[in-house]
């Protein structure tokens, strides 16, 4: 296996845990509700995710406990942020302070134990192509999943009548309920399809990406992802754009730690934050004169009788 | 049958009171059934972690020891909130005021420079976290950029600095390799307030943080003027006050006070700086501006019970092996009933007995 070809398979793997969870953040945040959770979330899904593919000896059991665990805590949020008409960015900051305090709690007798990770899938023929071989038909089935994810997303969003109702309960909730339409259960929808994606993408790292649990092993991922959404100005495509390039950040500077390249290591273990700040920076900026951001995201909605 | 929540005709005034003592008391409740499920005898944790702390001396400093950077923080923190101004990233602004302030700690190390070395140390890292802040301020208000993802990417940075610094440049050479600077001088020191004991003058400095910040939000201009572009922006903008300055303001303030409290840390209880000086004081001190109500003598009876917290975690490890992890659940869990108990000073529940689906019938 060539250099490349080693360092592609290695940027597919380290973004797709930012296109998951970004693109149920995309969906939450189309329905108007920003959960700045997702941090939390995903650590809970990579903490519950280990656990069960290591008592159950199953990858897929292991993601479905993550996937549970993320809808769990989303639903803490939605209880909260629709129920109780709280502030979304309060909400959301609490739910990531809780995610990390129970992720160490459960997985803590997790931690020192291995699984063999996810299987990569194998094609005879196919996958055997030279260079593009193992790269089109040789990832994980998350990898798979989540680019399916998107363009299901895609597709919900601009084919359905639902997607259409869900968007615009996004940007205008006071109309979508005066059309009768159920603003805050379409949201609580949204908001737990958002902890599904969470949290498989936190179970993807200890079940694909590394084979044990560390806690804090999530590192920020969830807010990267977040980052992400913005980047992509709510769009479904362009969030594949950004996790690549944000998965390529993150392994191009491994390889240069590696390369030993006379820069500082911490300087290049920043550098995947500092890429999301100059170009959040950049995005914001190039966007002046009308945001692309649904219109009623982050606000509080009680529907009055 | 339905439960439902109505907008209240004005704010109570009764739960705005009490609604920091219900939270409180449903996490109580909360970790009781936690500590159950942990296999330990709820009514001997809750001993340990709250009341265990209170009864000997040592741990009472050790509560107001702990209590000064989150007070220090969360009074930064609640201008910005109260603006809404959204700075999250302030254990990266104690980290870099932390790396400021030591660095004229290292540079005067062992020569026989004066008193003036301390507070010179504090202004530089006031200076410094002052400076960290507004980095996300400015993308705010010149870019439009998110201060919430911006102030939080920048705490990683400012971790990733820390450590490059402690294990390159300023590594103590007598230090056997460990990732830390040499012990401070005594001018670079903040000096214990008793001999022997742990407090000391960086809880005198939380103190006059409290009074400063209770007097700038409750009899000048620019804390109302705070305060209204939080709660009605419409109102002021049509007062003439300009929001953006206001942004700069409340986090240039808010940096300040973290880095302060960060190079009060390190220079005080820590004595060098090393990676770790923070067990998530930024992040605690979140909580402990929303516990406090916004408002600066809240603050300071929420630090202190955070603080507590922190020293019976502690002792709950030692004495009963629970899990360190179990404080930072018992503080995610208390941000979440004061939000929810907050919710209800504008809001009440109302139970619904006609099916909705009749009076909706009508559109």
């Amino acid at each position: 296996m060539g250099l490349i070809e080693a360092i592609i398979l290695a940027v597919l793997a380290a973004s797709t845990p930012l296109l998951l969870a970004a693109t149920g953040e995309l969906v939450t945040e189309r329905a108007g509700v920003l959960n700045l959770g997702v941090e939390g979330m995903m650590i809970v899904g990579a903490a519950c995710g280990f656990g069960g593919a290591w008592l159950s000896g199953s990858i897929i059991i292991g993601a479905l406990c993550g996937i549970v665990a993320g809808v769990l805590m989303s639903l803490i949020f939605a209880l909260m942020a629709l129920g109780l008409a709280v502030n979304q960015v309060a909400t959301g900051l609490a739910l990531t302070i809780l995610g990390v305090g129970l992720s160490g709690l459960i997985g803590a007798r997790f931690v020192g134990e291995k699984i063999s990770p996810a299987p990569h899938l194998y094609i005879p023929g196919l996958t055997d192509i030279p260079l593009v071989g193992r790269i089109l038909f040789g990832e994980d089935a998350f990898v798979y999943l989540s680019l399916a994810l998107v363009a299901g997303v895609w597709f919900f969003l601009y084919r359905t009548r639902a997607g259409l109702i869900l968007r615009a309960a996004g940007d205008n909730h006071a109309s979508a309920h005066a059309l009768g339409y159920p603003v805050l259960r379409i949201r609580m929808f949204a908001v737990m399809f958002g902890g599904a994606c969470a949290g498989l993408a936190g179970a993807y790292l200890p079940l694909a990406y590394t084979p044990f649990f560390i806690p804090g092993m999530t590192a920020g991922r969830g807010w990267i992802a977040l980052a992400l959404v913005v980047f992509a100005s709510w769009l479904p495509g362009r969030l594949v754009i950004g996790a690549y390039l944000f998965g390529a950040v993150t392994i191009l500077q491994l390889h240069a730690q590696g390369w030993g390249v006379g820069v500082p290591s911490q300087l290049m273990s920043a550098l995947p934050y500092l890429a999301t700040v100059i170009v959040l920076v950049l995005i914001s900026r190039a966007r002046t004169g009308g945001s692309t951001a649904p219109a009623a995201l982050g606000t509080v909605f009680v529907p009055d009788r | 049958m339905q439960l439902v929540l109505e907008k209240r005709a004005e704010r109570s005034n009764t739960i705005a009171l009490v609604s920091p003592l219900i939270a409180i008391g449903l996490t109580l409740v909360t970790m009781s059934i936690l500590f159950a499920i942990l296999g330990k005898n709820p009514i001997t944790a809750l001993g340990v972690y709250f009341i265990d702390p209170l009864v000997d001396s040592y741990s009472l400093q050790e509560i107001a020891v702990k209590a000064t950077p989150l007070v220090m923080i969360a009074i930064g923190l609640s201008l910005c909130y109260l603006a809404n101004a959204w700075n999250i990233g302030a254990e990266g602004q104690f980290l870099i005021g932390a790396v400021a302030g030591s660095w004229l700690a290292v540079k005067t190390q062992g020569t026989d420079a004066g008193p003036w070395v301390l507070p010179a140390m504090m202004l530089l890292a006031a200076i410094g976290g002052a400076l960290y802040a507004l980095i996300p301020a400015i993308c705010k208000v010149r870019f439009g950029a998110s201060e919430i993802l911006t102030s939080l990417m920048l705490v990683y940075v400012a971790d990733l600095l820390l450590d490059y610094l402690v294990r390159g440049p300023w590594r103590d050479p007598k230090g056997f390799n460990f990732p830390t600077t040499a012990e401070f001088d005594p001018v670079a020191t903040v000096p214990v307030l008793i001999e022997g004991g742990r407090l000391h003058l960086g809880g005198v400095i939380a103190l006059v943080v409290v009074a400063a910040g209770a007097v700038l939000l409750g009899k000048t201009i620019k804390g109302f003027e705070i305060r209204v572009v939080g709660a009605a922006p419409r109102a002021a903008r049509f007062g003439g006050f300009n929001s953006n300055q206001l942004i700069l303001l409340t986090f240039a303030i808010s940096g300040a006070l973290a880095g302060l409290a960060g190079i009060i840390e390190v220079a005080g209880p820590v004595g060098h700086l090393q990676p770790g000086i923070s067990p998530g004081y930024g992040f605690t001190a979140i909580i402990v501006a929303f516990l406090g109500r916004l408002n600066p003598v809240g603050i300071l009876i929420a630090g202190l019970f955070l603080a507590l917290t922190f020293i019976g975690g502690e002792q709950a490890q030692i004495a009963m092996k629970i899990p360190l992890d179990v404080t930072k659940v018992f503080q995610g869990i208390l941000l979440f009933y004061v939000l929810a108990c907050d919710s209800l000073i504008l809001y009440r529940f109302k139970l619904i007995f006609a099916s909705p689906k009749v009076s909706s019938g009508a559109h």
